[in-house]
């Protein structure tokens, strides 16, 4: 049990073991560490950021969500309007095209009653002339008395 | 030594056998081969197992050799941080060594005491002490290393007069020189021996009682060394951190103005 030589390729080995961790042991692990912790740490600001902005999206949706239902239930209502619009609108024409064709009818009824009492004004006058021919034989010169009819057949309209 | 233990048989002659170094040379200039072999084995296990680990070293997922390198690391760190507070890039790493290579030592005390020598003897090796904490040599070349940087740091951060200046002036003034550069010279000088002496004691200690132990008849041999081996657990890590912190303790102490 006595201290000798050993004590100096101890102390030899050991500044060796000293100097190589210090130069190639230390370095890269600690800086790994550090880095890892840096990492975490921006990790961990990321999500609180990320959290943040999820709230303020939520927040964005629920507002443009509100305006949507605004705006559609705006949309119903204009739509609501305008087809009762529409409807009036249809309903007018439908009556005015009924008025137009219940006067188009009237007028082609009594266009018809005058060709049908023209018709038969000149049946009557050909008629009556007939029989006043008949009646009076040739007597009658139709040019002659072409006055005395036609203010006849007018007696007739 | 080796002449007294080929005299001394039995009991006696197997403890001193089991703390015969195997050295060669003669006096001072004595080689105490199996402390210098195992002490550098586990130096290479030490460098090798960490630069594994800083080869491959990522700040993404760490693997299982990473992740334990850094555990240390960081414990390290965290006990370099707490009572040091000055920027030195050889601190943390000294005490990193410091750590583990004390507790490789002090582990080897866990291998059965007569495994090695058993397998040394089977290729001629006549005597081999294992543990390298058991030899005074190893702890004091440690201590001694430690003292030297304490007083290259006193010097280097307060200058050799302010060094100087501390070691005559205080704690009680000038007109108490001589008595003050006793008091430091004492205080100073204890640093070393009492690193490398509790580091020694305890482990020699703890190698004798596992060779008391193992002379034991082998039916109780396991109820001893079982418990003993377990707390010896404790003691080989408390000794490993007791003697990484003083020295960080006494750096920074180094480092400091008074």
């Amino acid at each position: 049990m006595s201290i000798n030589a050993t004590l100096i390729g101890q102390m030899i080995t050991f500044a060796l073991l000293v100097w190589f961790t210090m130069k190639y042991i230390w370095p890269p692990l600690f800086d790994s560490l550090e880095e890892r912790k840096k990492k975490i740490a921006d990790g961990l600001a990321a999500a609180e950021k990320g959290q943040e902005e999820i709230l303020l999206a939520e927040k964005k949706a629920k507002g443009v969500i509100k305006e949507a239902k605004l705006q559609s239930s705006e949309i119903v209502n204009l739509a609501q309007k305008r087809a009762n619009d529409l409807i009036e609108e249809s309903k007018d024409t439908a009556k005015q095209e009924g008025e137009r064709l219940i006067v188009a009818a009237k007028a082609q009824i009594e266009q018809e009653i005058q060709q049908a009492k023209e018709g038969l004004r000149q049946e009557v006058a050909d008629l009556a002339l007939n029989a006043a021919a008949q009646i009076l034989g040739a007597e009658i010169d139709k040019a002659k008395h072409q006055d005395i009819i036609s203010k006849v057949s007018k007696q007739l309209g | 030594m080796a002449t007294e233990a080929h005299a001394a048989e039995g009991v006696t002659g197997y403890i001193i056998h089991h703390l015969t170094p195997l050295h060669v040379g003669e006096g001072f200039w004595t080689l105490n081969l199996d402390t210098l072999f195992f002490s550098a084995v586990l130096g290479g296990l030490f460098i090798w197992f960490f630069k594994t680990a800083a080869e491959k070293a990522t700040s993404g997922v760490p693997g299982l050799v990473q992740n334990f390198a850094e555990m240390l690391i960081e414990f390290v760190d965290n006990q370099v941080k707490d009572s040091f507070h000055g920027e030195s890039k050889l601190i943390a790493p000294l005490a990193l060594t410091i750590f583990c290579w004390v507790f490789m030592w002090n582990f080897m005390d866990l291998f059965p005491v007569d495994i090695l020598p058993l397998i040394g003897s089977m290729m001629g090796i006549e005597y081999l002490r294992v543990v390298p904490s058991t030899d005074l040599n190893a702890t004091f070349a440690m201590s001694i290393s430690v003292f030297c940087l304490i007083i290259f740091y006193s010097i280097k951060i307060k200058g050799p007069w302010g060094f100087a200046k501390e070691l005559m002036f205080q704690p009680f003034g000038p007109w108490l020189l001589p008595f003050n550069l006793l008091l430091k010279l004492v205080e100073e000088i204890a640093k070393p021996i009492s690193l490398a002496l509790r580091l020694f004691g305890n482990l020699y200690a703890g190698e004798l009682i596992f060779i008391l132990i193992a002379l034991l008849p082998w039916y109780i041999q396991p109820v001893l060394s079982f418990p003993w081996a377990i707390f010896h657990i404790l003691i080989i890590t408390l000794q490993a951190f007791i003697f990484m912190v003083l020295t960080i303790v006494y750096l920074s102490m180094a480092h400091e103005h008074h």
